[in-house]
């Protein structure tokens, strides 16, 4: 991309890291391998359980990956960069995400971001101090009946005015989902 | 539509929908039954007859593909495309988070017609409520011996996995989800070989859409001669429409493909209007990358053939975003621009170049430093996109291409006015900048 973009994805590679995998995570993706036909093909699954366990996916974590899968590290660094949902530096506890689609633009989406990012004081790909928040920006969330929306994790809030934005952030349940969690990709 | 019971959306709004109780209850779980009884080939055939056009965006005949696959082969898998990405579609995402024993029938016949015994659905990360709600309901579909070892004691073996992508509009192209699924980058592959002949682990694959497949449990309950009944030739069956954008009542209705655009916005059934009375300027109703109408084109039908004649691509997803009169059509147009610079896997070297230059000249045209020559430059970017000049491997850069296309057509003295103006549209844009 010939813009600047959120730099998630420049892993700081540290060749001294100790082991960053529990057992609990290696036997939650190695359950993932009956699945396929190949050991390779759980490796978006296996992405996803680590930076749920992690917070995001190190360069360390992409290695071990790596071991388990029985492939380069290099594929999963290939993967892991392309996606735009894996992060490979630290994050904030909640993330949240703003849609920017055209039909939240045109309900006021640039509005909210700037009002959410007054309230919290950073920019977009950015964390707080404290660590509490992270700020991301997404193309279409298909919650276009819902615009302008945000993600707090996996909590979806609609129709969310620049006036709602500070009692949002300071609900501490704005992450809770109403539905009853599947834990099959929980660490 | 005073007089048409939806039929996919049947359940949505009862309480317990998601629960398979509520769903058998309501005669879920029979075309299924029916379906076991008939041979694979029986299947097929009755789906062919129906006409079924996949819902997914490009209209190919479902029957019909899944009549590609080789007759001598061993392993066939059956993915199933929920990775609904294309702004402003929401129709998949009602589906499952109201009715996700509906899809489930639809992949386990639609599995069985194609002899797969395993079938994956691939589901954008971004859907948490609907990945929770359709994984609850897969649990009670095993349990409940609809799913795994011997169904419904036809002694058919099928497992159903989610497979959650990562974030990227190009695995809903069926080339681009299966190499993700494979563990790869979403980039699409070269065809021919297709999918029906060499796809998932190189074997025999049918990918099919979420709203296609919820179509084909009706079929099978109904008949085909039900399915061909309702709308025009070509267009038949029930079609699910999204609407939104600054509409009265933005959703997800059902209807059968002879309405228009503008019974779409204005109809009661529909969206009731706009906010506060205002004018339409444009709509995009096939999804973005169908390309726009202007106001005065709302009589378009939303069925597979007349899109055409307005210099749209196709009817897509059948999800318009309106626009209003207030507002400014350089946001549209950067708009556009900017999720398929974004969205362009960075494989085929026009479509990479082309969308992001695209988006450097609308930000600039929207930033108030037009040039005279720009609109000219992005027609002809827009020109040289895409599979229809031969010049990719996938249709996103049409999809890229359509919308800039027929935006600078339509609105062209509006942007040369803004051009010579040289007045900029305040953007928060930190994101890029």
């Amino acid at each position: 991309m010939a813009w600047p973009t959120i730099d998630r994805n420049t892993p700081v590679i540290d060749k001294d890291a100790p082991p960053v995998l529990g057992d609990a995570v290696k036997t939650k993706i190695r359950s993932f391998f009956e699945r396929y036909e190949t050991k390779k093909a759980a490796l978006l699954p296996a992405l996803h359980i680590v930076q749920e366990s992690l917070g995001c996916i190190s360069w360390q974590a992409m290695e071990e990956v790596a071991a388990l899968l029985e492939i380069p590290p290099s594929e999963v660094f290939d993967v892991v960069t392309f996606y735009t949902h894996y992060w490979t530096k630290p994050r904030g506890r909640k993330a949240v995400v703003v849609c920017q689609s055209i039909t939240c633009e045109v309900m006021g989406a640039n509005e909210l971001l700037e009002a959410i990012q007054r309230q919290l004081g950073i920019g977009v790909g950015q964390t707080t101090p404290d660590g509490a928040y992270s700020l991301a920006t997404e193309e279409c969330l298909a919650l276009c009946d819902h615009a302008p929306c945000v993600l707090i994790n996996e909590k979806k809030h609609s129709r969310v005015r620049t006036q709602d934005v500070p009692a949002l952030l300071a609900d501490p349940n704005n992450d809770k989902l109403d539905v009853a969690r599947s834990e099959l990709y929980d660490p | 539509m005073p007089d048409y019971e939806p039929v996919l959306l049947r359940n949505v709004g009862v309480e317990g929908s998601t629960t398979l109780p509520v769903y058998r209850k309501r005669g879920g779980y029979r075309a299924l039954a029916k379906a076991l009884k008939m041979s694979p080939q029986e299947v097929t055939e009755e789906v062919k007859a129906a006409e079924l056009r996949g819902r997914g965006g490009a209209g190919f005949p479902a029957g019909v593909k899944w009549g590609f696959l080789p007759r001598d082969r061993t392993v066939t898998y059956l993915c199933v495309n929920a990775d609904e990405s294309e702004p402003p579609t929401f129709s998949n995402r009602v589906l499952m988070e109201h009715d996700p024993h509906q899809l489930i029938e639809g992949t386990i016949i639609a599995a069985w017609a194609t002899q797969a015994r395993v079938a994956y659905i691939y589901m954008r990360v971004e859907f948490h409520e609907p990945f929770h709600i359709l994984q609850r309901a897969i649990d009670e579909a095993y349990a409940a011996g609809l799913l795994g070892k011997n169904i419904l004691g036809s002694g058919y073996d099928l497992q159903m996995y989610i497979h959650r992508g990562a974030g990227a509009y190009i695995c809903g192209e069926e080339t681009g989800l299966i190499e993700s699924i494979e563990g790869k980058r979403g980039w699409p592959r070269i065809k021919p070989p297709f999918p029906a002949i060499e796809g998932l682990f190189r074997r025999p694959t049918v990918v099919n859409n979420v709203e296609t497949l919820c179509n084909v449990v009706h079929i099978l309950e109904r008949g085909a001669q039900w399915f061909t009944s309702i709308g025009p030739a070509g267009s038949y069956g029930p079609k699910l429409f999204c609407v939104c954008g600054p509409v009265n009542r933005p959703g997800c209705y059902e209807g059968p493909m002879t309405i228009t655009v503008r019974d779409l916005i204005h109809g009661d059934a529909w969206g009731r209007g706009m906010i506060d009375d205002r004018g339409v300027k444009a709509v995009l109703p096939g999804g973005i990358s169908m390309g726009i109408l202007t106001g005065d084109e709302l009589n378009m039908k939303m069925d597979f053939a007349d899109p055409l004649k307005y210099g749209l691509l196709g009817l897509g997803t059948a999800a318009a975003v309106v626009v209003n009169e207030d507002t400014d059509i350089r946001v549209v147009l950067r708009n556009i621009t900017r999720f398929f610079a974004h969205e362009s896997c960075g494989q085929c070297t026009q479509c990479r170049e082309g969308t992001s230059w695209s988006y450097k000249i609308a930000r600039r045209i929207a930033a108030g430093r037009g040039r005279p020559e720009d609109l000219d430059i992005l027609a002809e970017t827009a020109g040289n996109l895409g599979m229809m000049p031969g010049l990719s491997i996938c249709g996103l850069s049409d999809g890229a291409a359509f919308p800039i296309r027929t935006l600078v057509q339509k609105f062209r003295g509006e942007l040369e006015g803004y051009i010579r103006a040289n007045c900029g549209v305040r953007m928060a844009q930190p994101v890029s900048e």
